[in-house]
């Protein structure tokens, strides 16, 4: 590990913001922010941004640890080998470093700003990724992104519970859309990069268990995902433009799942060489991954736009 | 360690220096709007 930092350019700034990694970061802001906003009552505007500030600070903390302990097999894959850590521009010990101390200031600046409720909450989400999920599940077990996509579905429950002290049924259901929105959304990714995840020996479903299973499992899910993403226009949580967003998207999602379930997507030649070059069969599975990031980013859009912009019209009211 | 690894390390000790420093505006901020919100609902 010294020799290949010595060989390498000094790190910058920009390795230990790559280290957190930003783009996950922008969609836990986007969903917590949503979660902020749909919660009732009101809020002043500083603790709201240092609750959702603290929220994507402990996002990034959870992945530079993520990076720490998963160096040895992001180097492996080609999506992840050039990750600051795998490519030797930051060394483990201060990944490790950036990850604590992050951890801990996320979480005090939670408990002064959104209370010992959302603190806990935070430190468990950032727990949970950390050590259940990247230490134990991950290497271990083809459900590693079941369990452990809970982790990434806390933060609009972490944001309520900041802004209102508690929860209750509706913060549960946006964490549930997330946590059933989590398991097609990487096995389609998955399928087509397969030959990535077997390289590693990381054991995701269509390694364990075949391309047909995963095809099979993603279906169902989104057979499940669909009318679960419509649960918060019955409770009045979502509005008009919520039920027809998720309305629209469920459905649009369950006919990707459908043409993933009849297509041989994930049984093409996944040599390390034609992984990107994409199998047409595939291509189902390609697009429903990129279907996937469109649906969650429109339906927590959607409350933004209801709760953050005076939108909301409740349904059949 | 030559000349490239000490500027990095200058740049990367003031981009610490500076996050640290926000830190602590932050928290004295929260603190601000705790104090101000509880002294507004304080009883007597």
């Amino acid at each position: 590990m010294t020799l290949a930092v010595e060989n390498i350019r000094p790190s910058t700034a920009g390795d230990f913001i790559a280290l957190m990694k930003p783009r996950v970061m922008s969609l836990v802001v986007f969903t917590a922010l949503a979660g902020w906003l749909a919660a009732p009552g009101e809020a002043n505007p500083v603790l709201a941004f240092a609750c959702i500030f603290a929220i994507a600070a402990g996002a990034g903390a959870a992945g530079a640890l993520n990076m720490w302990y998963d160096a040895d097999i992001d180097a492996k894959m080609r999506r992840t080998r050039m990750r600051p850590v795998p490519s030797g521009r930051v060394a483990g010990p201060e990944a490790l470093s950036l990850g604590v101390v992050i951890s801990v200031l996320s979480v005090v600046t939670m408990a002064l700003a959104g209370g010992a409720l959302a603190a806990a909450l935070l430190g468990f989400t950032i727990f949970f990724y950390a050590v259940p999920y990247t230490m134990w599940l991950k290497r271990r077990t083809p459900q590693n992104i079941v369990i452990g996509g809970l982790a990434g579905a806390l933060p609009p429950a972490v944001a309520w519970a900041a802004k209102t002290g508690g929860l209750g049924l509706d913060p549960l259901l946006l964490v549930l859309i997330i946590f059933m929105w989590t398991p097609p959304h990487f096995w389609a990714l998955a399928l087509y990069q397969k030959g990535d995840y077997a390289a590693a020996g990381v054991p995701m479903l269509p390694v364990t268990h075949g391309a047909r299973a995963t095809r099979t499992q993603i279906l169902v899910y989104s057979l499940l995902l669909a009318p679960l993403g419509l649960a918060p226009a019955v409770t009045g949580l979502g509005g008009w433009i919520y039920t027809v967003v998720a309305g629209v998207g469920g459905a649009g999602f369950v006919l990707l799942a459908v043409r993933i379930a009849r297509s041989k997507a994930g049984e093409g030649a996944s040599a390390a060489g034609e992984i990107y070059n994409g199998a047409a069969d595939d291509r189902a599975a390609r697009n429903l991954f990129v279907f996937s990031i469109l649906y969650l980013f429109l339906i927590f859009a959607a409350l933004i736009a209801e709760h953050g912009l005076g939108l909301y019209a409740r349904v059949g009211g | 360690m030559n000349e490239d690894a000490l500027r990095a390390r200058r740049r990367r000790n003031l981009v610490i220096g500076l996050s640290l420093a926000a830190f602590v505006v932050l928290v004295f901020t929260i603190t601000l709007v705790r104090l101000q919100g509880n002294v507004v609902e304080r009883p007597f």
